[in-house]
């Protein structure tokens, strides 16, 4: 008769987060960060049909990397619980935090419960009247939520990219700025001299806001057209 | 339901294949539905909604409704908005038991957004009109009871770059209307007035003056159908949709559609 091997807890969660994180590490980066008129999301998505950002509720954006088909379920679950919870009570009563704590419960019972934990990262985001109320979750494959002031970076190069946005992100940024800053650090490579350096063309680029002065819905992609408007501006400012 | 929301998201939500707010609600949460409990059998007075007149014109449509709702002999609102935006490109009015018509179309909304927002596409106009008959088909039971509610819809088709009418009966058929349409108390007296009015190829201007001057002769014959009320200031709700999508016609544009048509008929 076999025994099975003894693993102890500390090993299984250890395992379990090295699967998901290297599932996450495969994926390129998505940026979500504030601007003066809201919160704009960009990430590098060659595919106009399969996308990474996109529309919950009025105020509310949402950002993936991973598995497309996971982080996909999560966002229709999403919309689900935005439209059901508008439904039942009133627009005013769908917020980011209520989402970003449904999405943490979930994703925390699959880390703990499920045979394979789910290999993504989300961020939830919701534009308010005046930028200090702008709310921006990330959340981890375990269920983890943290409220990022201004700016969050995930995927596979997470750490680098956010140190770079870091150096110069400012709140007051217009939206071109934040999209040139934004598409730099997407296309930096790992050189310190830039040498590996790429500069992403619009047509490469999945991007989108939401934009704090649209009356209702604050959701607004940004097509090909409109981002190779906004983008040569910030390289030259 | 509510207990839910502190804890993992239930597996309906994340439940693949539709794309539709009313086949999750029917799932997850059937209470929420409107009409899915048995009413207990009776009669209940409930405020009316009347007349809502559609037309089309070069490139769009033109829907407007009266603001009254009648409880019996009495008016029981006068501010009533029975013309909504579906969504961006298309426009529903109703007509019958205020409150399960508005209901309805809250739900018709939603249902758009939602799948909008899901499929990352809009509907088709056809396809809107067609969910919007199994929303009304859905109510039946209700309407048995005598509360029934009964939509217009109309909106601007994409792909054919016109707009179309569609009106439907309580037990969910859904008929495409060419030219005009009324529902309604006073809708006989408000299709008579277009039928005499409407001609191929009008501008928005002239289509919204024939929609204010359709309400203003049902309004005429028929009690429960109120005209602009201009000491209130009270005009009537006129939307008009076309590739620009959908908006409202300002009240001060009105005053002047409907001070042109009052003053036309004391000369005449």
């Amino acid at each position: 008769m076999t025994q099975p091997f003894y693993v102890s807890p500390e090993q299984l969660m250890k395992d379990r987060a090295d699967f998901a994180r290297k599932g996450i590490a495969r994926g390129r980066s998505v940026i979500v960060v504030g601007y003066r008129g809201g919160i704009a999301f960009v990430t590098e998505n060659t595919s106009r049909a399969l996308h990474k950002i996109s529309e919950i509720y009025d105020r509310i954006g949402f950002a993936a990397v991973g598995k497309y088909n996971e982080f996909e379920n999560l966002r229709v679950a999403g919309v689900r619980y935005a439209d059901l919870r508008g439904y039942s009570y009133d627009r005013v009563d769908v917020s980011a935090r209520g989402l970003a704590n449904a999405y943490a419960q979930t994703m925390g019972a699959v880390f703990t419960t499920e045979s394979k934990p789910l290999e993504v990262e989300l961020a939830v985001a919701e534009v308010a009247t005046s930028q200090a109320g702008d709310q921006i979750y990330r959340l981890g494959y375990d269920g983890s939520v943290a409220e990022e002031p201004g700016f969050v970076v995930m995927g596979g190069a997470a750490e680098r990219l956010g140190a770079l946005v870091r150096e110069k992100w400012t709140e007051d940024l217009s939206l071109a700025e934040v999209l040139g800053l934004a598409v730099r650090v997407l296309g930096a490579g790992e050189e310190e001299d830039g040498s590996a350096d790429r500069v992403l063309a619009p047509a490469s680029l999945e991007a989108a806001v939401l934009d704090r002065d649209r009356p209702r819905r604050a959701f607004q992609r940004l097509s090909v057209p409109a981002l190779t408007d906004l983008l040569p501006a910030a390289e030259q400012g | 339901m509510t207990a839910e929301f502190g804890d993992r998201l239930p597996a309906a939500f994340s439940r693949p294949g539709s794309s539709s707010f009313v086949d999750f609600l029917a799932d997850h949460a059937p209470n929420l539905l409107p009409g899915r409990e048995p009413a207990p059998i009776g009669s209940v007075e409930a405020p009316h909604a009347t007349t809502i007149v559609a037309l089309t014109y070069d490139g769009g449509i033109v829907m407007a409704g009266d603001r009254r709702a009648t409880m019996g002999s009495t008016i029981a609102h006068r501010r009533m908005e029975k013309v909504f935006s579906a969504d961006d490109y298309s426009a529903v009015g109703i007509a019958g038991t205020a409150g399960v018509a508005v209901e309805l179309v809250r739900l018709f909304q939603l249902e758009l957004e939602h799948f909008e927002k899901i499929e990352g596409t809009l509907l088709s106009l056809e396809g809107k009109a067609n969910r919007l008959a199994t929303m009304v088909r859905a109510g039946l039971p209700m309407a048995l009871q005598g509360l029934a509610a009964v939509p217009l819809f109309g909106g601007y088709d994409e792909r054919r770059s016109e707009g179309r009418i569609f009106s439907y009966d309580v037990a969910g058929g859904r008929y495409e209307e060419a030219d005009f349409h009324a529902i309604g108390s006073g809708s006989v007296h408000a299709r008579g007035s277009m039928k005499k009015l409407w001609a191929q190829g009008l501008g928005r201007d002239e289509a919204v003056r024939i929609a204010v001057h359709a309400l203003i002769d049902a309004a005429d014959e028929d009690s429960a159908t109120g005209g602009p009320d201009v000491a209130r200031g009270i005009y009537p709700i006129v939307a008009v949709v076309d590739a620009g999508g959908y908006r409202r016609v300002g009240d001060s544009d009105l005053a002047a559609v409907v001070r042109a048509i009052t003053s036309g008929q004391e000369e005449s």
